[in-house]
């Protein structure tokens, strides 16, 4: 299991005079929150499989700032938006992926304004596009037949209309994919977005996260699997909340694949 | 012949037109008080976009039940305003059913108009027992409380009275239509599948009160219809006429994306540009009032988000299907579409009070109306506007009271500052080192 991780910046690349297929943007939770990092690595270990030529900017990566534009603080987001327009336009970025729904909405949607036009795809779009040109091989391993629910993180579900890339993958584990009575466009949020995440909730009389976990629970999953870092976490506390953190895990659609196939 | 129904008929036409057509012109000034934003691109796009969703309907029937009975009554309105023409025609001009010369076709419209009168109010009265009797939840919560309750109720009475007088109208025509040796200038004309058994009522009864009764619900039934007309502009019911404009004009963007503020922008590459001259004196023809930045009132909010809010007919998709208001927080989406209108109502009568200006009142939409709790309990999730049936947007407005809070008033939530001071110096929302972003790559 600890095979190494084969890690390279954009700032070695370019030293060897090298431009990646694609720019893995980590984001802040897949580089500091210890439950997101195991997301990042699940990743970068499909990435390496695979023989995807990629890099991180590592040291150079800022926050998008979508938790203060969605605070409503467009002066700290334009900074930080413009500060990372510098290092990915200086690297000549074309594609990035992104394990995070809200880096990728605010990369793809909010910086092609302020001069920073790439190509911006999901993590579970470019693992689909793996598997359909034959890189990538998805077995089913541990989850085959396993019931697997799918929550729709609204920044890629309903924010960007992405709803399939993550099912087709889930489905390819020859597991059995549930519904939840909400879902895609449906799909309630798991109460993190907006900056919630950096917040206490408004006096109200139950948490989000917790009447979406019983949405979850009520199809009766042995995995409850997302595609955000913060969706995740919300789950996961959720799950907990109810005591059935032993019978059901909460994980991201790049875990999936890479456990099935004890990467 | 006296000429005088005529011209009773052609006063009152114009007295509802007029009156009418005098309020419109409020709600597009008012409209107008709204910041400028470019809708106008796209214009195929933003025409199917209307053609499927106002004219279609396609957002209506995700919910099945109340979409269904909406379409019953949405093209029986369309429909029966055909019929309208035909009675504004006879009206003017003391004709009797002119469209008549058509023959089998008028028939056929007559017939049609029948049913769905009937289905119109069977629909109707299903949506009248669904709001008082069931009292489904987004019909009973606390954002209808008073007149938002009592108008959705008169919108519905209004339609049952006025589908019965056409009903009623019909079949006094019918009965004397076929009078043995005729009545008048009532000749056969039309099919009447419902009225005709209302007719039976009439067996037995003196021509002359018969003929009292057609006219008497011949009159209700327009009089009825311009006082409707009219009563649009004091209601929710705006709706039927602003559905289409409202998804014409909408946001064409990801629902993901949202606006980055143009004066923002400049100030910012100004301190980012090296070679800027902070001292410089403002480029000729910079604006002299400095921006303000996001909403605290209707003013500073854009004109599509003013006529979302005239636009709203409160039917509650959005805070039935918001995960804030679903946990009891005090967010609706709803009501921040309500007070917005109430507000700009507001603002309107505070204009034509003052001969044309504003006059400030000391209050703002922000704390008089919409309080920073609810603008706090917002995830920005989208579902409000993917509920909306009619492309409506109540999440840009949090979002521009947001930044008012923020930016002019630095009134963020304590952890909130905290989080962006992190972001600020760190490039990260919790305070670790951005030289420590890529240690994940060597732990176990």
């Amino acid at each position: 299991m600890s095979e190494i991780l084969n890690v390279p910046t954009m700032a070695e690349m370019l030293a060897e005079g090298k431009q990646p297929e694609v720019l893995f943007w980590v984001g802040c939770a897949g580089s500091f929150d210890d439950r997101a990092k195991k997301i990042t690595k699940a990743f970068v270990k499909i990435l390496n499989r695979s023989n995807v030529s990629f890099a991180v900017l590592g040291t150079e990566e800022s926050c998008t700032g979508d938790p203060a534009k969605r605070a409503g603080n467009e002066f700290l987001f334009q900074m930080q938006a413009m500060m990372n327009i510098e290092v990915l336009n200086a690297y000549e970025a074309k594609k990035i992926v992104t394990a995070c729904p809200h880096c990728f909405n605010t990369l793809k949607n909010e910086y092609p304004e302020l001069g920073g036009k790439y190509e911006v795809i999901h993590h579970t779009q470019f693992l689909k596009s793996l598997l359909d040109d034959g890189r990538l091989t998805i077995e089913g391993g541990q989850f085959k037949g396993k019931r697997i629910t799918f929550h729709d993180p609204c920044y890629l579900g309903r924010a960007n209309n992405v709803y399939e890339a993550p099912r087709e993958l889930i489905q390819k584990l020859d597991a059995e994919l549930v519904e939840m009575k909400r879902s895609k466009a449906n799909g309630l949020c798991c109460g993190a977005g907006g900056a919630q995440m950096f917040k206490d909730a408004e006096p109200g009389n139950k948490e989000v996260n917790i009447e979406r976990t019983e949405d979850a629970l009520q199809t009766q999953p042995q995995v409850i699997a997302a595609g955000c870092p913060f969706c995740n976490t919300m789950l996961t506390d959720g799950v907990k909340n109810k005591e059935k953190e032993g019978e059901i895990k909460v994980m991201d659609v790049a875990e999936l694949i890479a456990n099935a196939q004890d990467l | 012949m006296s000429y005088l129904d005529n011209i009773f008929f052609a006063i009152i036409l114009i007295l509802g037109v007029g009156y009418f057509t005098v309020n419109v012109k409020k709600i597009l000034r008012n409209i107008k008080l709204g910041r400028e934003v470019n809708r106008y691109d796209n214009k195929s796009e933003r025409w199917k976009n209307m053609a499927m969703i106002a004219l279609g309907q396609s957002k209506m029937v995700k919910r099945p039940i109340s979409g269904f009975l909406h379409i019953i009554v949405y093209v029986g309105f369309v429909i029966i305003n055909i019929e309208v023409l035909e009675i504004i025609i006879d009206g003017l001009f003391g004709t009797h059913r002119v469209f008549a010369f058509m023959g089998a076709f008028y028939d056929v419209l007559i017939g049609s108009f029948e049913i769905l009168a009937a289905l119109v109010l069977v629909a109707v009265i299903v949506f009248l027992i669904r709001r008082n009797v069931i009292k489904i939840k987004r019909f009973i919560h606390s954002d209808l409380k008073g007149w938002p309750k009592s108008d959705a109720n008169y919108i519905l009475y209004f339609e049952i009275v006025l589908m019965s007088l056409f009903l009623l109208m019909n079949a006094a025509d019918y009965h004397l239509q076929n009078v043995s040796g005729g009545f008048m200038d009532f000749h056969p004309a039309g099919s009447f599948p419902i009225s005709q058994y209302i007719a039976t009522l009439f067996d037995g009864v003196a021509n002359g009160t018969v003929y009292i009764i057609e006219r008497a619900a011949w009159w209700l039934h327009i009089t009825g219809i311009l006082i409707f007309l009219n009563y649009l502009y004091f209601s929710k019911h705006l709706h039927i006429l602003l559905a289409f404009p409202n998804t014409y004009f909408a946001d064409l963007n990801s629902k993901g994306q949202f606006d980055n503020l143009e004066s923002v922008t400049n100030e910012v590459k100004l301190m980012m540009d090296p070679n800027a001259d902070p001292f410089a004196a403002a480029p000729a023809g910079a604006d002299a009032v400095p921006a303000k930045f996001g909403a605290n009132d209707v003013q500073d909010l854009n004109w599509v988000q003013l006529l979302n809010a005239y636009t709203c007919t409160e039917c509650g998709r959005c805070t039935s299907s918001c995960p804030a208001n679903i946990t009891g927080k005090k967010l609706s989406p709803r009501k921040i579409m309500m007070d917005t209108r109430d507000r700009l109502v507001e603002v309107g009568n505070n204009i034509d009070a003052n001969k044309g200006v504003f006059v400030p009142d000391n209050k703002t939409l922000l704390n008089d109306y919409i309080t920073p709790e609810e603008l706090w309990a917002c995830t920005s999730c989208n579902a409000c506007v993917e509920e909306c049936p009619v492309n409506i947007s109540p999440l840009s407005i949090i979002m521009d009271m947001r930044r008012y809070l923020v930016m002019e008033q630095s009134a963020a939530p304590m952890s909130l500052n905290a989080m962006m001071t992190n972001v600020e110096n760190n490039g990260a929302p919790w305070q670790y080192s951005q030289q420590d972003r890529l240690n994940w790559k060597n732990e176990n």
